[in-house]
């Protein structure tokens, strides 16, 4: 019983979500979309980097595939968005593969330095393409779509992430995830092909990344390679996913709200500030509260009941 | 019980480390439901020859054969598959699970792999096989050091291995404890489980062990019964030579 009322109460919760467009459509959906993309991607990331502890710093190289890809096939091979929408994400999911395979003996800060170092030659190297053999006419992405039809696209997608993660939490690679996250060499010693579960969930989140990316390349209307290859968003992944804590799949979730609010305030009223607000942000997380809101809200709670 | 066909055959197992030798031709075969002892002075190549045969290190040359299954090239997930289980020298838990699920990580994905409330079931018969009974519930980090070991031992015997390596698994232990897991391991031996055992404890060696193997700078310098090896004046002369 307990289970059904949970499913209708989801249900219901999702429906309320859905329904958000009806009431709004200025500012506060394009706030909501905003928070829909950061869900989506915020979750996807803290598949993999919440139990395994590998801070990625390449959601931006993905979700810039994403765009890019978008915008290039409309712009200058005439594809429709639809089609490179479909085709975006698995090319991110093979890139993703490779760096994974790649990086498969790094730990710890050599693996945070070489994506970010890889998705900042990933921009350069897709702006020198763009600049020197493709469309000196600029890409445009300019579809029928409106911003609420983006927003439900990204709720699908978001609840897609979900759904694979409460799959993933009770699969046996869940598990095996948490253990490699704990000891690699042990996992090694119980069966787990480490090589393989790492770079098959790293492939999985940099395939979301790019739907996500394909999917608001139509807000930007002009694609700019150097701006959609964005470094500032992988950055803000991490610090949305670490302050609402990845040891529950709703936890980034709960960073991602507040932050992207005081986003919002930063990037309108000191433009010039955004930078330190993101260093700041990130040294108070990581000293205050490393496992996040929901670590916080776990401990609390684990005192007042004995 | 006694002893069964052989079950794992180690070919000539060499291991170099840049200019050193840390095994050095190593050959010698263990039988089912055999307890195989390891010993050797310090830096003799005892966890080398474990780490070899469980996949964790590569072989310079050499073979291990598991059941006719070539292992020599095989990585540590791939052993575990075919049934080689171990312990580590420096013992290793899973700090953020629970002593419930520390046991289960070893029947998930090992030689005989259960998943969901088999895996429960069957993890916690284990833990309270090894004496953990009334440790199910404590947060890992409460464990003491020989539950820890225990803890430990159940993981590894979790995938219902063929072939269990313990590499020093009694090291540590105050005097009391080490009779408790002196008995732990003979009751496992009862049960007719093949064993390699590293160990520097003499007792533990005489009163476990079928046969042993005697290692010093990488060398297989005897092997036989514990009271052969023990008596063999190339041994002694190890021991003394290293001390
Ligand atoms: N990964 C490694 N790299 C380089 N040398 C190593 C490595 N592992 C072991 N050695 C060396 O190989 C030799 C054998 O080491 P090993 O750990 O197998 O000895 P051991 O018999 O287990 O000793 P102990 O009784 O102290 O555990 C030692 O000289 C050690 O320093
Ligand atoms: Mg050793």
């Amino acid at each position: 019983m307990p289970d059904i009322l949970r499913g209708g109460a989801v249900l219901l919760a999702v429906l309320a979500v859905a329904a958000l467009p009806l009431l709004t459509d200025g500012y506060w959906l394009s706030i909501a979309v905003t928070i829909m993309m950061y869900t989506a991607l915020s979750t996807s990331w803290a598949l993999f980097s919440g139990p395994t502890h590998y801070i990625a710093l390449s959601t931006g190289a993905f979700y810039g595939i994403g765009g890019y890809l978008v915008a290039t096939g409309m712009s200058d091979f005439g594809t429709s968005f639809w089609s490179m929408m479909a085709i975006a994400p698995f090319v991110a999911a093979l890139l993703a593969g490779a760096i994974g395979i790649a990086t498969l003996r790094l730990s710890g800060v050599y693996f945070v330095i070489f994506t970010l170092g890889l998705a900042e030659m990933i921009r350069n190297l897709v702006s020198w393409v763009q600049n020197n053999f493709l469309g000196s006419k600029g890409l445009y992405v300019l579809t029928e779509l409106e911003e609420r039809h983006i927003y439900w696209m990204l709720l699908v997608v978001t609840l897609a992430v979900f759904l694979f993660g409460w799959r993933l939490g009770r699969s046996r690679m869940g598990f095996a995830l948490r253990i490699l996250g704990n000891d690699e060499e042990v996992a090694r010693h119980v069966g787990i092909d480490t090589a393989r579960t790492k770079v098959l969930l790293f492939m999985t989140t940099g395939f979301f990344a790019a739907l996500v990316g394909a999917i608001v390349a139509p807000r930007y209307y002009y694609i700019e390679p150097n701006v959609v290859f964005s470094p500032e968003l992988s950055f803000l992944v991490v610090i949305m996913a670490l302050l609402g804590g990845t040891r529950r799949l709703y936890g980034p979730l709960l960073g991602v709200i507040p932050f992207t609010l005081l986003w919002e305030v930063v990037s309108a009223s000191f433009p010039s500030a955004t930078t330190m607000v993101l260093g700041l942000a990130f040294l108070l997380i990581v000293y205050l509260i490393p496992d996040g809101v929901t670590g916080l809200i776990g401990k609390l709670r684990k005192r007042s009941v004995p | 019980m006694t002893p069964g066909e052989t079950i794992l055959e180690v070919r000539g197992l060499t291991k170099r480390f840049g200019g050193l030798i840390a095994v050095n031709d190593l050959s010698f075969d263990v039988r089912e439901h055999e307890v195989m002892g390891v010993i050797g002075p310090n830096g003799s190549g005892k966890s080398t020859t474990i780490n070899l045969i469980s996949g964790a290190l590569r072989a310079t040359s050499g073979s291990v054969l598991l059941e006719g299954h070539d292992l020599t090239a095989a990585r540590p997930h791939e052993t575990a598959r075919f049934g080689i289980s171990r312990t580590f020298q420096l013992v290793r838990i899973l700090p953020a699970l629970s002593v419930l699920e520390n046991a289960v990580a070893g029947a998930v994905l090992g030689h005989r792999q259960r998943w969901g409330q088999e895996a429960d079931a069957f993890a916690k018969d284990l833990l309270e096989r090894v004496g953990l009974a009334d440790k199910i519930s404590v947060p890992v980090s409460a464990l003491t050091y020989i539950d820890q070991k225990r803890l430990e031992l159940a993981r590894a015997l979790a995938g219902e291995p063929e072939v269990l390596l313990l590499d020093e698994w009694l090291a540590g232990l105050n005097p009391s404890e080490l009779q408790v897991g002196i008995d732990l391991i003979s009751s496992l031996r009862a049960e007719g489980r093949t064993i390699i055992l590293v160990e520097h404890v003499m007792d533990a060696i005489r009163s476990l062990c079928d046969r042993c193997v005697v290692m010093n700078s990488g060398q297989k310098i005897a092997e036989g019964t514990p009271a052969e090896v023990l008596s063999d004046p190339h041994v002694i002369a190890a021991y003394l030579g290293d001390s």
